[in-house]
């Protein structure tokens, strides 16, 4: 028997659309996605029908989660630096190290009370984030006078993004009115009276 | 070009193998899906009245009784409503009812005013023609709605003035912050304007207490 010459079939593939479909997907990925925020906690906000976007920039989040503890982020690390430096004007007891300051403004937010602030920025970024969730900011008043939330809230509030500050409540669905009260009636007290309250989209019922 | 006898020279692969940059996209595209978020949080805006003790009785606006709507909003996911202004010493005038369209919603939309207006139900029906008028209309611009929207909210219909309800919100230490931002989606909903949240005094207590809410 003679051998059968089976002709070789061209297996070349031409990739040419289909990476022209790739640099398309990627560039809407690119141009439409902002970077998920690695916040100190998870929390679940609830739906409501309202559709008002959050302002993009100089938006002071407050974090209160499911417990009830409290957390502060900015949207720019320089935000962040300058409310550290308000903060740090007011208490002269607070001294931290360069390193320290740079691991705090790397934060996407914080929560600690001021007398552990040194000895947690020792650690990690990651390290940071798992043991600051286990404190948040105390809402105590010290002295009688204002409470470390309001000493962060008016640090920020005095620096030089602090006219177009605005405020973005972003709470748990199950944290209790009684902890969401306290905190905003402190806000009050210093007569922040506009919130963001940060929701997820829900449709309406059908009536 | 012309072919020209002799000139054999062999024609130079041009075709590029995009396989790698494929590979390459691939995995960009899966890195940006899995490290963005593509949809930002909705919010909802709510002013809070000043803590400024100096507002006295006389400056807070004063409402009708009738056009007046008390909501408590207790713990376990239960919800209460004084129509009026509350009877303290009688706690029957505090009623039950549940979340969604047919608890609270219900008692909104069918909330009689005196001289027999209903009056959320008349600024819902006028809003939702607002509405269908945006749609069909392109070229209404947002101030133009938010402007008759407003009109709208404060009960000045075209076919008259109604009286716009005014909700007050209370919520016990026991509620959910979810309880809380239901009601004011509520609030949304049935497009009132004129709402409060209030803080709960102890005359509030007493009456809670003696109708049974823990």
């Amino acid at each position: 028997m003679g051998k059968i010459k089976i002709k070789k079939a061209d297996v070349w593939i031409d990739m040419t659309p289909m990476s022209d479909v790739m640099v398309l997907l990627l560039t809407f990925f690119m141009l439409t996605s902002t970077f998920v925020k690695n916040e100190a906690v998870k929390v679940n906000a609830p739906g409501s029908v309202s559709e008002i976007k959050v302002p993009e920039t100089e938006v002071l989040q407050i974090i209160v989660d499911k417990d009830g503890k409290i957390f502060i982020g900015l949207d720019k690390p320089g935000y962040m630096q300058e409310m550290l430096e308000g903060f740090k004007s007011k208490f002269s007891g607070l001294s931290l190290s360069a390193m320290q300051e740079k691991n705090f403004i790397g934060l996407a937010s914080f929560g600690m009370p001021m007398n552990k602030m040194s000895d947690v920025l020792k650690h990690e970024a990651g390290d940071v984030n798992n043991l600051q969730k286990e404190m948040g900011i105390p809402t105590d008043s010290i002295n009688g006078g204002m409470s470390e939330f309001q000493c962060w809230v008016d640090a920020a509030r005095n620096s030089s993004f602090g006219d177009k500050m605005k405020v973005a409540i972003k709470a748990d669905a199950a944290t209790p009115y009684k902890v969401v009260k306290k905190m905003m009636s402190e806000l009050q007290d210093m007569s922040e009276n506009r919130y963001y309250l940060i929701t997820t989209l829900k449709k309406e019922e059908a009536e | 070009m012309a072919k020209k006898k002799g000139s054999r020279q062999k024609k130079a692969e041009t075709r590029v193998d995009f396989t790698p940059m494929v590979d390459m996209m691939m995995l960009l595209i899966t890195f940006f899906m899995l490290c963005t978020s593509l949809s930002k949080p909705q919010s909802m805006q709510l002013t809070m009245p000043s803590n400024d003790k100096n507002v006295n009785e006389q400056d807070r606006s004063a409402t009708k009784a009738s056009q007046t709507l008390t909501l408590y909003l207790a713990g376990n996911d239960q919800i209460y409503h004084v129509d009026g202004i509350p009877q303290y010493d009688n706690p029957a005038c505090l009623k039950k009812t549940t979340w969604g369209a047919d608890g609270i919603r219900s008692v909104l939309i069918n909330h009689r005013t005196e001289g027999g207006y209903t009056p959320v139900k008349n600024i819902m029906a006028a809003k939702k023609l607002l509405d269908s008028e945006r749609a069909k209309d392109k070229s209404m611009s947002d101030s133009v709605y938010n402007a008759k929207l407003d009109k709208i909210k404060k009960g000045e219909l075209e076919t008259g003035k109604v009286p716009a309800l005014t909700i007050i919100i209370k919520a016990l230490d026991t509620a959910s912050y979810k309880n809380l931002v239901d009601a004011l989606d509520e609030m949304q909903i049935c497009a009132i304007g004129k709402y409060v949240i209030d803080k709960v005094n102890d005359d509030d207590m007493r009456l809670l207490k003696a109708a049974g809410v823990k």
